[in-house]
């Protein structure tokens, strides 16, 4: 899946969000940077509440009035952050779509399926009548729905939870866009069904080359997926590396607690080792680091500054004191974490 | 001597094919011939997907509604559906935890009186001292500090809060627990903090568990033994470690190949066709056949039993152990 080029597609620059709480503004992003470059699928990792979502509807305008979007969003030169409400629906769906974790509420239940993918085809590919309605078959023949003829017929109602979410990337296509943002979107699905969606949007990565920002909360879904991850913590990115380097050796403390915590199915079965404390308030701001109360490794530094994301190696950064830019290369990076597990 | 036995339980609903008042009227069997025993001190985990039966039979087992057949014994008692002082009794002997916190608590009262209330209800401690100071013994014991005691549910985590639940559910010593989905709701590093505290006062309380989830890796660090459900039955029985390194039924070996890993990137994943059937209408024969890609001839006509395939092992399938070699004669 080496579609991906060097050419940035979605650059997303000091991005910060606020929201308005009756005149106290709280503030859940903290000023994140990322690139998105064509073809590349990234995946976006963290607990509730570390701003995955957020960070993602704020590049499409989706926050609503009481949230205060700042800083900058570029999709191939022009800045999103500055459109208007006109110029972004020409954005949405065209060049960037999304889909979320319930398919069931992401879809109109009083409209037949058909209808609600061929309304994506007018709207973004200016077809139709019979052009439309024959496109409309064509996708949902393509995410997999089985007996597709008769299903544009049917209410969400009539499908199940796995159906609906092929419908919903069915619309998402339909507008062939650069960019699919999903949130999320296994997550309400049995475990066999969740094989079969992310086989589908592996498939069509490969046959559109299409770019991929996966927002999960589980690492096993992202590392099936991505080819690049980023890890957020408390409205900060804290880690961002290719997925084959953060799996092996995690250089954040959290990113390696989160490995941790996560129980193996084959690994002999031993005591899981939880990260201690929780994930802090939003709008409780304490200088230094967030996870500086809950990592083994803080030091004083940790607790007077916040760490900046900074490249540990030109392929991944880290926004740790402990690990990060004085350990010039991999190598010793990895070494260190090696005679760390032996000790 | 099992604590717990369950002996062919069914739970079968009338339902309306569709939402016409004379529409034919059919069955759906939600469970449908499940057996399982818990000796005291073990845990058992019932996994499956969503609709599987886990969670009815999971009611059935406290007696919260009637099975349409077949019994559960607890310690040699009959467990009935039936709300009378014996099966308060019962009741003070198995408690359960669900899968969401907030939905279990009380949201207008402190958390510290939520863990009091059983005592009272069921009259074990005399003295408003001397309930306290039990409720603030179990909240030191599920890693809760007491100053949480005068807290509500809004001003908790969500970690915390399954805490109270666990904390409010031990008060009474029970010999039995009945979990469902009891870590599901929380955060990945949350969840681990609890699997272990589920662990710790497994050992120390000395209980019985039954534990249910749709995540194998969870089920894996806490059961003795693991029960498979598909469609309403057990397809497979066994303990965890050998079951999930070498899955017998075929549903089993694609539930396990499907959990994706971090650790373990390309691999062969089986991805099963289709989804699960309908429990309104189970198929013919052995109910996973339209999605087995082994099936032969015979799943479409006979349902295979679950049967002892040798080292604690049970699998309900004709390609496996003793069946298969009847098949292949």
């Amino acid at each position: 899946m080496s579609v991906a080029s060097h050419e940035p597609l979605v650059t997303i620059e000091r991005m910060t969000v606020d929201f308005d709480l009756g005149g106290r503004l709280v503030r859940v992003l903290h000023g994140i940077d990322l690139e998105v470059r064509r073809g590349e699928s990234i995946g976006i990792v963290g607990e509730s509440g570390c701003g995955k979502s957020v960070s993602w509807l704020a590049v499409l305008g989706l926050l609503g009035r009481r949230a205060r979007v700042g800083g900058k969003v570029m999709l191939e030169g022009q800045n999103l952050a500055v459109l208007g409400e006109r110029e972004l629906s020409r954005v949405r769906g065209r060049r960037i779509a999304m889909i979320f974790q319930d398919p069931a509420s992401s879809l109109n239940p009083v409209q037949k399926i058909g209808r609600q993918i061929e309304e994506a085809l007018v709207l973004h590919r200016g077809l139709s009548g019979s052009a439309a309605r024959a496109q409309a078959k064509r996708l949902i023949d393509r995410v997999g729905v089985t007996d597709a003829a008769r299903r544009l017929d049917q209410y969400p109602h009539e499908l199940s939870g796995g159906m609906n979410q092929r419908v919903m990337i069915a619309i998402a296509l339909a507008g062939q866009p650069d960019l699919l943002v999903a949130d999320e979107p296994t997550t309400a699905l049995d475990v066999t069904i969740q094989a079969q969606v992310l086989d589908l949007i592996r498939e069509i990565r490969a046959e559109t080359g299409m770019a991929l920002v996966l927002i999960s909360h589980d690492l096993g879904v992202v590392s099936d997926l991505c080819e690049r991850i980023a890890v957020m913590y408390a409205g900060r990115i804290v880690e961002e590396a290719p997925a084959e380097m953060l799996f092996v050796e995690p250089l954040h403390p959290y990113t390696h607690g989160l490995l941790a915590a996560l129980p193996d199915l084959e690994a002999p079965s031993q005591r899981l080792i939880a990260i201690p404390g929780t994930v802090p308030t939003p709008g409780v701001d304490l200088p230094g680091c967030d996870f500086a109360p809950r990592c083994p490794e803080a030091c004083e530094a940790c607790r007077a500054v916040v760490p900046p994301l900074a490249n540990s190696t030109r392929r991944r950064r880290v926004a740790c004191f402990r690990r990060a830019p004085a350990v010039g290369s991999e190598r010793i990076a990895f070494s260190e974490r090696a005679s760390e597990l032996v000790s | 001597m099992a604590l717990l036995k369950v002996e062919d339980i069914t739970k079968h609903y009338v339902v309306r094919q569709t939402a016409r008042l004379f529409a034919r009227k059919s069955i759906l069997r939600a469970v449908d011939g499940v057996s399982f025993s818990i000796p005291r001190g073990h845990t058992l985990g019932l996994v499956g997907e969503s609709g599987c039966g886990k969670s009815t039979t999971a009611q059935l087992v406290l007696g919260l509604g009637p099975a349409t057949s077949g019994r559960v014994l607890f310690a040699g008692e009959t467990i009935s559906a039936v709300r009378d002082e014996r099966w308060r009794t019962l009741r003070r002997h198995m408690q359960m935890v669900y899968q969401d916190p907030l939905g279990a608590l009380d949201r207008r009262m402190p958390v510290g009186e939520q863990v009091v209330e059983p005592l009272l209800i069921h009259g074990v401690e005399k003295g408003a001292a001397a309930r306290r100071e039990r409720a603030l013994s179990l909240f030191e014991a599920v890693g809760l500090g007491t100053e949480l005691f005068k807290r509500y549910p809004h001003e908790l985590s969500g970690g915390q809060r399954q805490r109270v639940v666990l904390a409010r559910a031990l008060v009474l010593e029970p010999s039995l627990l009945v979990c469902d989905e009891p870590v599901s709701a929380l955060d990945v590093s949350i969840q681990a903090q609890v699997v272990n505290l589920l662990q710790d006062v497994k050992a120390r309380f000395d209980l019985s568990m039954l534990f249910i989830s749709h995540d194998l890796k969870v089920v894996r660090q806490v059961v003795d033994e693991v029960a498979v459900m598909y469609l309403g039955r057990i397809i497979e029985q066994g303990p965890p470690d050998a079951l999930f390194r070498q899955p017998l039924h075929p549903y089993t070996a694609a539930l396990v190949s499907a959990i994706p890993t971090p650790r373990r990137r390309m691999r062969d994943r089986i991805v099963l066709s289709g989804d699960p059937p309908n429990p309104v209408d189970v198929p013919m024969g052995c109910a996973f056949h339209p999605r087995c890609p082994r099936a032969i001839a015979r799943c479409r006509t006979d349902a295979p039993a679950l049967s002892f395939i040798g080292q604690g092992r049970l699998a309900a399938c004709h390609l496996v152990g003793g069946n298969a070699a009847r098949v292949a004669a």
